[in-house]
């Protein structure tokens, strides 16, 4: 391997470690609120960037119909909570009304805008509009009515999200396989290292993310709200602070930066129905590196993943996943000897 | 009818059903139920009664078929013996995996499954001796005495035997000392720690043992289909295999049964018919499944075994242990032996101290009370005894030798005992089953003598310790019903028979008369009375003043995490200080 190679392998390497380190962030923050271990998180991944390749073909992608079908059982899960508790029907039906107008409207914009085919960015922002509101909805279905379980249920609970949701990209997207244009077709030759425009915009929004949280957790009340969830659900829900309402935001964010990572993937490699998950447990494996609870350690981790991933496809292309699965053992390995022995009470 | 003859009818129609005029179709259907049961059975051992799980197993079916098809095809070994090879190679393989993942939290071992699963998957389809993702072609079918396993119908006899031989192997290991401890590990690793269950030890094992399970549906699945590939053991199916546990009733043996056959039904109709509604070919029953496996999770999560055992007549445990010979005791200290010293031992959470350099000591045959205002450090002077924590400073010392940094099993095993502040028990359980766990360190059978029914004998010995401490402590009346069904108070005498199953030299009690009847609290009195006049040492945490007064030879008050008086009930009754303490001063 000489000098030029070894920088071609770790350009490329980063720049998939930066899609990790959001989804690992994604993974920590869904772990750290909600106790959900996040399997479907790739699935986001997946659906934002075929969602984008249905928008390039002018077509209507099927994510509209999930939107709208999770918001209509979600707004009838929550009318039949509130009749049990005595609410009266004028105004529950009025409650789940008002929850239904977000999500039809931006079904009606897609509708509508989708056989217009407007520019690229109009597109894309498109496309968080739906993938990003599907999170807090799955975790109002899946998971609010086992707030309380232990994480093995939710862990179950989570396989289970990922097999439906993987089902119905099948349905919407078809078996074939995109990739989706680059956001910026510029390339800087640097000898035989090209940086290329659509790198840059991943590094950039990878960044401009992990700078945008850090602002989020760090100074704003809803934020702040967050992170005490996280310290302890039961004392922050003595201060007023809704562990449901926590875990939809939560969710909500998961749900946003895996499509925004599929937008910025889909454009450097085909993506097919079920290409989210083994994307989604790359940031996984780097979210074991801060034993899901560390953000910094994480998106380290991430960009571990990603240099060995790309140094693995160079030097036994064939075995790279098996490399890259496999590295979780010895990071356990070193987490158990770091942390020793803790267990949790159930 | 009885539970028995249903069980015996249900074993003669599943010998009988490839002699019935049964088409092909279904032979091979209970075919494929019989391999998914073998492996699901692991499953209900592993996430049903230990709270782990495991997403990988259809990797160690993988593993077991890899191993048959490769040795009888490239080396012609003898399915007969490849059968061990696979076991073998599983056994390795499971080992590491728990021996890495099961000392931290529980949900790590279910991820580490997942990136073992996905890795063997790419492994199995990348090699080139193992044939890449078209994998081996034409195993060779089992012969059994010189006749070829090669039709559904005679596979299916072998098949089925093993099946019903893993079911009552699953039963009997529930039903034994490693079935307790193994139950015991669900509810976390303290309680049964502090009953001498060496708990990553049990972890593995049940890991192991659910792995073995798999590869052997392995060896059966490659003779059977006559070749291999890697997609039956992807994560797909493992998780597929979760999947049957979950829906069939992942706490139950026949559970698996259940979860296996519905689901292969089901698969087979939705592989029909889902394509037709859709309008083209693809994996569309993982929706339903998907769909399905929350719906269960949040509306029945003891799955479908649990409607039908509800419908079932109720099993109640014959009481055989009557003659059972009673266990050894210990050899107690003389009176007056100091039996436990605490030496200037000490707590400290980052800045807090919750246990400030406190000292005392217990005599053998005398009753300490421990008191102090809430937040004193009681408790926590009880854990760092029971090595439930580490201490931070200072020692303890049981009969002269130093314990503080023994892990909490070897204090048991040392004849230290006791009960919790806040009960800590199997609450599915029966209270006998519970109170016998009291008794874990007083049996040696482990898991093959659980399924050999070697251990029936030491069995009966335990259950009647169980039986005895149960009627000493007035309980007797309860001994069958489920523990999670008693009143509070009931739940402290229970746990103070299990610790006194295990035939403790020094009894820790943490508020045993919270929660009792004035009738209760005095019989309890009796007892303990009882007890110290048998020689017992008890060191005794309550808030019952009259109890406490009336009942111990010493008292030791904390407070604020120091030792603020040691002295007789009557010195600590006269002390301005302790009045002070409790009550506050006036200024």
């Amino acid at each position: 391997m000489d000098f030029s190679i070894a920088g071609i392998l770790a350009l490329d390497g980063i720049t998939n470690g930066a899609i990790y380190a959001l989804l690992a962030l994604a993974t920590v923050l869904v772990f750290a609120v909600t106790r959900v271990i996040f399997i479907p998180q790739g699935e986001f991944v997946a659906y934002g960037a075929l969602t984008l390749a249905m928008l390039q073909q002018g077509l209507v992608p099927g994510t509209v119909w999930l939107l709208l079908a999770l918001a209509l059982l979600a707004a009838l899960a929550e009318a039949v909570g509130e009749l049990r508790r005595g609410v009266t029907v004028g105004k529950v039906a009025g409650a789940a009304l008002r929850s239904l107008v977000a999500p039809a409207l931006i079904a009606l914009l897609a509708w509508w805008a989708a056989p217009l085919k407007p520019p690229l960015v109009l597109q894309a922002l498109l496309t968080l509009a739906l993938v990003a509101p599907l999170g807090p909805l799955i975790y109002r279905l899946a998971y609010a009515r086992l707030a309380d379980a232990s994480v093995l249920v939710l862990l179950i609970v989570s396989v289970g999200v990922h097999f439906a949701l993987t089902g119905l990209a099948l349905v919407f997207f078809g078996a074939e396989g995109f990739r989706n244009p680059v956001f910026w077709d510029a390339r800087f030759q640097h000898g035989a290292v090209s940086l290329t425009g659509q790198a840059l915009i991943i590094f950039g929004v990878s960044i401009a993310l992990m700078i945008a949280l850090f602002l989020f957790f760090g100074h704003t009340l809803r934020g702040k709200a967050l992170r005490a969830t996280a310290v302890n659900r039961l004392g922050a829900r003595l201060m007023g602070i809704s562990a449901t309402g926590a875990g939809r935001l939560s969710f909500g964010l998961a749900a946003f930066i895996g499509a925004l990572s599929g937008l910025l993937i889909g454009a450097t490699t085909t993506m097919f129905y079920d290409s989210g998950f083994l994307i989604g447990l790359k940031g996984f494996v780097a979210a074991i590196f801060g034993g899901l609870a560390s953000y910094p350690a994480a998106a380290l981790g991430a960009v571990f993943v990603g240099l060995l991933e790309s140094v693995g496809s160079f030097w036994a292309s064939a075995f790279k996943e098996v490399i890259v699965f496999t590295l979780i053992l010895p990071v356990l390995l070193w987490r158990s000897f770091q942390h020793g022995h803790h267990d949790d009470e159930e | 009818m009885t539970r028995q003859r249903m069980l015996i009818a249900f074993v003669l129609l599943v010998g009988a059903l490839p002699l019935l005029p049964v088409p092909e179709f279904w032979i091979t259907q209970a075919n494929y139920i019989g391999l998914y049961t073998l492996v699901v059975i692991g499953l209900v051992l592993l996430t049903g009664v230990a709270g782990l799980t495991s997403f990988g197993q259809a990797a160690f079916v993988g593993l077991g078929a890899y191993t048959a098809a490769y040795l009888t095809l490239a080396h012609g070994v003898s399915p007969w013996l490849t059968v061990f090879a696979g076991l073998a190679l599983t056994a390795v393989v499971a080992l590491v995996l728990g021996w890495i993942t099961l000392r931290m939290s529980g949900h790590y071992l279910p991820l580490a499954t997942i990136a073992w699963g996905l890795s063997l998957y790419y492994l199995l389809g990348n090699i080139d001796a193992l044939g890449k993702y078209d994998g081996l072609l034409g195993v060779p079918p089992i012969r059994f005495f010189g006749l070829a396993l090669n039709t559904g119908r005679s596979f299916y006899a072998l098949l089925w035997a093993l099946v019903l031989l893993a079911t009552l192997g699953a039963t009997r290991l529930l039903d034994s000392r490693t079935g307790r401890a193994l139950r015991a590990v669900k509810g976390g690793t303290t309680m049964a720690e502090a009953m001498g269950v060496d708990t990553l030890h049990v972890k593995i094992t049940v890991f192991v043992l659910a792995a073995l399970l798999a590869s052997v549906s392995g060896w059966l699945f490659a003779h059977f289909q006559r070749t291999v590939n890697p997609s039956p053991f992807g994560l797909r199916m493992g998780i597929e295999y979760l999947f049957m546990a979950v829906l069939g009733g992942v706490g139950h043996v026949w559970g698996a049964l259940v979860g296996a056959g519905v689901v292969r039904v089901l698969d087979d109709q939705l592989q029909v018919w889902l394509p037709r509604l859709m309008g083209a070919s693809g994996n569309y029953e993982i929706i339903v499944f998907g769909i399905v496996l929350v719906l269960v999770l949040q509306f029945a999560r003891d799955g479908i075994w649990a409607f039908v055992e509800a419908r079932l007549p109720p099993v109640r445990r014959a009481v055989d242990w009557g003659g059972a010979t009673p266990l050894t005791q210990r050899p107690k200290p003389a009176r007056g032996d100091v039996v436990l010293e605490v030496d200037k031992v000490r707590k400290t959470f980052g800045g807090l101290i919750a246990v400030n350099d406190v000292s005392f000591e217990v005599r053998a045959g005398e009753i300490v009370g421990l008191i102090g205002p809430n937040g004193a450090g009681k408790s926590t002077t009880f854990n760092l005894v029971t090595g439930v924590l580490p201490a931070s400073g200072g020692q303890v010392r049981l009969a002269g030798i130093r314990v503080d940094t023994l892990p909490s099993r070897e204090i048991a095993r040392r004849g230290v005992a006791r009960t919790f502040q806040h009960v800590k028990m199997v609450p599915a359980m029966t209270v006998l089953e519970n109170v016998a766990l009291g008794a874990h360190l007083r049996g040696r059978e482990g898991v093959l003598g659980a399924l050999l029914h070697r251990d029936r004998e030491e069995e009966r010995r335990l259950l009647r310790e169980a039986d005895m401490q149960l009627r000493r402590i007035g309980m007797a009346e309860h001994m069958h019903e489920l523990a999670g069904n008693l009143a509070l108070g009931q739940q402290r005498l229970m746990e103070i028979a299990r610790a006194l199953s295990a035939d403790p030299t020094l009894l820790l009690l943490d508020e045993p008369a919270a929660g009792l009847r004035h009738g209760e609290k005095l019989a309890l009195g009796e007892v303990l009375r009882q007890l110290r006049g048998e020689g017992l040492s008890i060191l005794l945490v309550e808030h019952d003043m009259d109890l406490v007064m009336d009942l111990t030879d010493r008292i030791v008050v904390m407070e604020f995490g120091t030792l603020l008086l040691e002295g007789t009930p009557q010195q600590v009754q006269a002390s301005p200080a302790v009045r002070a303490a409790y009550l506050g001063t006036e200024h």
